[in-house]
């Protein structure tokens, strides 16, 4: 399953990149193992999902909860908490 | 009429206003949200994705324009580096009488602080930079418009 992830604010800064495509485990079913699996996949990931209950998802382009699942997805955006306005 | 626009450009009041007010609705509710320079702000720089952000502030609108009347509603949000007193956020909201008018400007800057993806980094005097946190009250008033 190959997903195109995008990063921002603080995320996009741990990661040191805005974007990547990724090919996650066939067991990544939701965003939640998503990121679990990116907090241990490396030491920027780590850093970046340290806390995942600070992440925020979008998937396709909806705001989602993090235990929506990944099945047919192609994008997903990780981000903090906004702060807008 | 519904208006939302993500911009870099500075927001001009005047220009805005005189735009959303060409109908002579009877009352248009103002919420103006400028950069604030306490705490040694120096810049403010506003973080957005390049479609969800103007599609979340379009979603706010409509859900505003369902829920009162309101023959012309404007929602620009700034992006980009900022100075104190700049602003970051208008909304203009119109009805035929000032409590709706009223209260979906309030529901708009209330939600948008909760709902729309943006996301505020400062930069002090001395350079550090550091993200905003966002603010459990700021959550509070947007739950409270469920």
């Amino acid at each position: 399953m190959a997903l195109q992830l995008a990063y921002f604010a603080w995320v996009r800064e741990r990661m040191g990149c805005g974007e990547e495509q990724v090919e996650p485990p066939a067991d990544v079913a939701t965003a939640s193992d998503l990121i679990a699996w990116l907090a241990a996949r490396d030491d920027r990931g780590a850093r970046a999902f340290a806390e995942p209950a600070r992440i925020r998802v979008a998937i396709d382009g909806q705001m989602m909860g993090n235990d929506a699942a990944l099945a047919g997805a192609r994008d997903v955006a990780l981000f903090p908490p906004v702060t807008g306005g | 009429m519904i208006r939302v626009v993500v911009q870099d450009a500075a927001i001009d009041f005047a220009t805005e206003t005189d735009r959303h007010d060409a109908g002579g609705h009877g009352a248009t509710a103002s919420f103006v949200g400028r950069v604030r320079g306490d705490d040694g702000v120096t810049q403010l720089f506003l973080e957005h994705h390049p479609q969800m952000t103007e599609r979340g502030l379009a979603d706010l609108a409509h859900a505003a324009a369902d829920r009162w009347r309101l023959p012309a509603l404007t929602l620009i949000h700034r992006v980009g580096a900022m100075a104190p007193g700049e602003t970051i956020v208008l909304v203009l909201a119109s009805s035929p009488h000032r409590a709706e008018a009223l209260a979906a400007c309030t529901f708009l800057i209330d939600r948008l602080k909760t709902d729309v993806m943006l996301w505020k980094r400062e930069t002090l005097a001395d350079g550090a930079a550091r993200w905003v946190e966002p603010r459990t009250a700021d959550q509070e008033r947007a739950e409270g418009w469920d």
